[in-house]
Parts: C-alpha cells; sequence; structure tokens
C-alpha cells in the first residue's frame, strides 16, 4: 500500500503531463526518432484523442455493462432458466474469438470508423460481466435469501435490495476485465479508422518512428494500469464495507 | 419451467432458434459484388440460383430449425442442427457458381449477413444440444475430429473455390501455409518459453509467500497493458538489444519482426502460467499433505506425487487461457512485421478487401475454438477422479 501512495501521484503526474505538455519530453523521445523527424506526435491534440479514446470506450462498456447484468437477471429468473446452459455456453465460446477477429469481422458489416470498434467492444466487453454477474446472482448465501423472503419481501424487492447487492463486487470484476480488454482493444480500433490513442502507434510503425510509437505505447499503457488500479481499489472497498 | 400448458412440448431455445433463423431466410444470403473491393448487391437465399437447385437446400434448413422445436429431444436438436448445416453449405455452393455465371471476370461472390447469421444460429442449436448431452471427454475429442475433417474435406474439395475468400486464398496459397507456421511458431513458441519460465517460479512462488505477493502484482499489471502498446514498447527495447549485445542480431533479435512479438506474447503469458501453478499447488487438501509427509516424503516428492498430481488441472488451466490468449493477440503481430494471420487482416484492412481481412481472421478464430475445446478436454482427463459430480 504504500508503494501505491507514492507511486499513484506520480504515474497520474507522468500520464497528464505526456498528454498535456508533451513537448517537454522531446529530450528523452529524441534519440529514437528518425533523424530530422518529428519527436513529437502534433498531428491532432493528444488530449482530444485521448477523450475519444476513453469516450469510446466509456460508452461500449456502460452499455455491455446494462445488457449483460440485464440478461443475467433474466436468465436466473425461473423463467429464463431453459436459456441458462446455452447462454453459458456462449459466454464460454464467445470468450475464445480474439477481440481483433472481433474488430476485423465488424468491419466487413458496419465499414470503417468509430462504428465497428463500438460494436466490437460492445459485443465482447458483453461476456466477461454477464459471465461474473451470473456468478454472482447464483452462489447468493442460500441464509439471506430465506431471511429475505421471510421478512416478506416481494421478488422484486429480493432483486433490488439484496441479490444484485450481493453480486455487485463479482459484477465489477467482470466490468473491470471488460474495461481493460475494450481500453486495448480500441487501441487497435485506430487501423479501422476510430480516433483513438493508436493512431500515434501506428503513425509511429507507419514512419519507423519509434519515438511516436514510445509516446502513444506510454500513454495508453499509463491509462490501463491506472484504470485498473482505481477499479481494484473500488472492488476493495467495497468489500470491506459489506464485510467480506 | 419456461413455457407451460400446451406448450411444454416445445424447447424455448429451439423456439428461438426457429425465429431467428427464418428471420435469417430474409436477409440477403450472398453477395455479387463487381471486384473485390467494391461493395456488392445482396443476393436472398432463393434468388442465388434456380428455384430448383436452391429448393433441397432451403427445405433442409426450415426442417433443420424445426427439429429443434420438440423439447428436451437433445439427439433430434442435434441431428437438425446437421441437417440446416447442410442445408446452408448446399445453397452456398450452387449459389457461388450460379452467381459468378455470366457477372464478368473480376465478379466475386461472398456469403452475406443471411449466410453468417444462420450459421451461428445453427452452430448455437448444435451447442445447446451437445452441452445437454454433456459427452465425455473422448466422445468430444471425437465430434471435434470429426467436424475438423468435415470441414477439410469440404474445403480441399473445391465445392466452395468459387467464393471470394477462396480465391484470396488461392493467389496466396504459399504466404498461408507460411503465415499459418508463424502463427502457430508465435502462440506455440511463447507458450513454451512461458512454461519454462513461468513453471519453476510458480513453484517457487508457492514456497514463499513473499515472492508471490512481490511477483503476481507486477504480473497482472503487464497484462493489462493493452497489447498494441505492448507490442510497440517491445520495438525500441528489442532494437536496442539488437544493436547493443554482440551476436543478439545473429540469433534474430532486433526492433521488427518475430523478436518483439515472441517477447510481448510472452510477456502476456506469464501471469497464467504462474498464478495458476502457484494456485494449483495451493489446492492440495491439507489432509493430502499431512498424509505426505507422515509417509516421510521429502518436499521434492511430496512436490512430485501430491501437490503436482492434484494441481495439474489447475495448471493446465492455465496453460488453456495463455494459448486462446496467445492464438489471438498473435494477429497484432501483422503490424510489427511480425508475420503470422495478422498479416491478412492488416493487409486486407489496409485495402478495403473484405474477404482477405476474412482469411486472416477465420482461421484465427477456428485456430482459438480448436484449441480451447482441446485444453478443456485435457483438463478433465487431469482431473484425478473421471466421475465429477458438482
Amino acid at each position: 500500500m504504500k508503494v501505491g501512495t507514492v507511486l499513484r501521484p506520480a504515474l497520474v503526474a507522468l500520464l497528464l503531463a505526456l498528454i498535456l505538455r508533451p513537448e517537454w519530453f522531446t529530450p528523452v523521445f529524441a534519440p529514437l526518432a528518425p533523424e530530422g523527424g518529428p519527436v513529437i506526435y502534433e498531428r491532432t491534440s493528444l488530449l482530444s484523442l485521448s477523450l475519444s479514446h476513453l469516450g469510446i470506450v466509456a460508452a461500449a462498456s456502460a452499455a455491455a455493462t446494462v445488457v449483460a447484468v440485464t440478461l443475467a437477471i433474466l436468465v436466473t429468473r425461473p423463467a429464463g432458466a431453459a436459456f441458462r446452459p446455452l447462454s453459458r455456453s456462449i459466454a464460454n465460446m464467445g470468450q475464445t474469438f480474439p477481440p481483433v477477429a472481433v474488430l476485423a469481422l465488424a468491419v466487413p458489416v458496419l465499414g470503417f470508423g468509430a462504428g465497428p470498434t463500438l460494436v466490437a467492444l460492445f459485443l465482447y466487453g458483453l461476456l466477461p460481466i454477464f459471465e461474473n454477474a451470473i456468478a454472482g446472482l447464483t452462489t447468493l448465501p442460500p441464509a439471506t435469501m430465506e431471511a429475505a423472503r421471510g421478512i416478506g419481501l416481494s421478488r422484486w424487492q429480493r432483486l433490488i435490495r439484496v441479490e444484485l447487492p450481493l453480486a455487485l463486487p463479482v459484477t465489477l470484476t467482470g466490468i473491470r476485465l471488460s474495461v481493460i480488454i475494450a481500453l486495448g482493444t480500441a487501441t487497435i480500433g485506430s487501423t479501422v479508422a476510430a480516433r483513438t490513442l493508436g493512431e500515434v502507434i501506428i503513425a509511429g510503425l507507419l514512419t519507423n518512428n519509434t519515438a511516436f510509437v514510445l509516446q502513444g505505447g506510454l500513454i495508453v499503457g499509463l491509462f490501463a494500469m491506472l484504470i485498473y488500479d482505481a477499479m481494484v481499489q473500488i472492488e476493495l472497498r467495497l468489500a470491506r464495507r459489506m464485510g467480506l | 419451467m419456461s413455457l407451460q400448458g400446451p406448450w411444454a412440448v416445445l424447447s424455448a431455445p429451439g423456439l428461438l432458434f426457429a425465429a431467428l433463423g427464418l428471420a435469417a431466410l430474409s436477409m440477403p444470403f450472398m453477395t455479387l459484388s463487381a471486384n473485390r473491393i467494391v461493395a456488392g448487391d445482396g443476393v436472398l437465399a432463393w434468388r442465388v440460383a434456380d428455384p430448383s437447385a436452391t429448393l433441397p437446400g432451403l427445405a433442409a434448413i426450415v426442417a433443420g430449425l424445426m427439429l429443434g422445436l420438440p423439447s428436451g429431444r437433445t439427439r433430434l436438436h442435434l441431428a437438425g442442427a446437421v441437417l440446416g448445416l447442410g442445408g446452408v453449405l448446399w445453397v452456398l455452393m450452387q449459389g457461388a457458381s450460379a452467381l459468378l455465371d455470366g457477372a464478368g471476370d473480376y465478379a466475386r461472390v461472398s456469403p452475406s449477413v443471411g449466410f453468417w447469421f444462420l450459421l451461428v444460429v445453427l452452430m448455437l442449436l448444435m451447442a445447446d444440444a451437445l452441452a445437454a448431452m454433456t459427452p465425455r471427454p473422448l466422445l468430444r475429442a471425437a465430434f471435434l475430429a470429426a467436424a475438423l475433417v468435415a470441414t477439410a474435406a469440404i474445403l480441399s474439395s473445391g465445392a466452395l473455390s468459387d467464393l471470394s475468400v477462396m480465391q484470396e486464398y488461392a493467389g496466396r496459397r504459399d504466404a498461408f501455409r507460411s503465415e499459418f507456421l508463424r502463427h502457430l511458431g508465435l502462440a506455440f513458441g511463447s507458450l513454451a518459453a512461458a512454461t519454462i519460465i513461468g513453471f519453476p517460479l510458480g513453484i517457487l512462488c508457492h514456497r514463499r509467500s513473499r515472492l508471490r505477493n512481490a511477483t503476481l502484482p507486477v504480473l497482472s499489471f503487464l497484462q493489462t497493458i493493452p497489447s498494441l502498446a505492448m507490442f510497440g514498447l517491445m520495438i525500441p527495447i528489442l532494437g536496442w538489444v539488437g544493436t547493443t549485445v554482440p551476436g543478439a542480431q545473429a540469433i534474430g533479435i532486433a526492433g521488427i519482426g518475430f523478436a518483439p512479438a515472441f517477447v510481448a506474447l510472452l510477456l502476456y503469458s506469464l501471469l497464467p502460467v504462474v498464478g495458476n501453478t502457484a494456485a494449483g499447488l495451493a489446492s492440495a487438501p491439507a489432509a493430502a499433505i499431512e498424509a505426505a509427509r507422515g509417509m516421510g516424503m521429502t518436499p521434492r516428492q511430496r512436490l512430485m506425487r501430491v501437490e503436482l498430481p492434484l494441481g495439474l488441472p489447475i495448471v493446465l488451466t492455465g496453460l488453456r487461457i495463455v494459448l486462446v490468449q496467445n492464438i489471438g493477440l498473435a494477429v497484432i503481430a501483422g503490424l510489427i512485421g511480425g508475420g503470422g494471420f495478422g498479416t491478412f487482416v492488416f493487409q486486407g484492412l489496409n485495402q478495403t478487401a473484405t474477404d482477405l481481412i476474412l482469411l486472416g481472421a477465420l482461421p484465427t478464430v477456428v485456430l482459438a475454438l480448436v484449441a480451447a475445446i482441446v485444453m478443456d478436454i485435457l483438463v478433465e482427463l487431469a482431473r484425478p477422479t473421471q466421475t465429477v459430480t458438482q
């Protein structure tokens, strides 16, 4: 924990500096740039690329969360039980699909741009959230459920006040997995013309400019680490509050 | 429990599949375009060829979907799925040659939304039936082998060689072969390297909890780094190694190509291997360890005869995660000159040639699925007792 309290603000500061004041890093990146070539990516502002990247991830993950949790609730009700084995095997098999392949296969159907990226992120993001939400909703402590029934809660009240809160930590883990995969896949999304930070890396790869590659890679990597860490902290706090 | 009254004779998923399947039939089944780049026009399933030619296939599709309807008849569902897939294939074969007839030298036909949708629906019907039958591992392996042999036979028979994706293949037969081998080399090579490094590290982590607490968080942070960034970051690092370490270049270490892709995949592979090895060894029941100690086994004997055999399924699950993950991630290698199926995917994206994208993406998906199924079978075979009841 002590390492975290020092490291976290330092990494946030580094990330902000990389995005807002990239010119500060010119001496660091200069040896990596081709001779006479640009050292700092200036074709578009890194801030707008970052915002667009995070926006795509947030939109896809939010939609995936809503749909996946709804589906998980449906198949864990008695009326939807017939679909549970099927939905399980879809989630299992679906997760073996490589995210890049999902992205590439979305292009023929949806064309280039942010559209296929959003759809691929959404579809792929559904699976871990769905799987974890089901795990959460089907492993509730029987005594608690019995008590909820005993004090006369209706099915709806049980769902809202008991089942969903108890399933929340496990569901959050699924959302974290899905957000991290989405961040990575969105980076590749720039190969299908979505405006994401991958653009910087790809530009570097195309012009043999390692300075660009390192810049883009550092920003995306720092984003992923910090978001992962933040979500783990939220999960820990929640678990502590629930006395787990 | 889902459907009540007279409807109880029908399977709820079966009804869903039938509805989706019939809806898919009303979407364009194939696309005819003037060349490999331009967007084409969709053609409905019953229009792809002469009605007398498509009718048997369409009848088989509808009959297959209907066989999925009765509740609880899993074998019938399986038969329906096979029949339906046969029908889809029949219509595709008829359509491929009929649509190209007189359409010009550069014309291309490809399967369209309706085809892919029907394929998914029928595969789900099959998966649902197979899941309900819970076949034993060896029978599952036989099913997989049969499916692979059938696919290979259909592809090599030339019945589908008029399809655009097969024409892309025909022009790149040698490249396909070498990229396939390269893809396997990347995925399995990094798995092997990760096992050689990660397995001993996992054993050490199991023995020393301080090492474990220091190693696992670092490895899981490595795993969060987006793949494109990781592959990109490897370029300057390995480029530096290639130019400064004597002899490194001679064994192929350079900033671009196979080496950075391999190292990136290796780094992603370490967490599942180390984590699952440690977790697997820790999963041996305390009573078994106690008994082994009581028999006078040395720590080494305990490891080899008790902890490892009992933890094997969890260790293998780690390898499954790595293999499936690496097959998918190896696609990114195509962006940094590392080869593999990604080469076709990104070439296709650059040329907006849909079928070239498919030529790279479809084999990757199939490879990942097959790897997942095979590893699942191995995990199940490694369980100490064959009758796992949960």
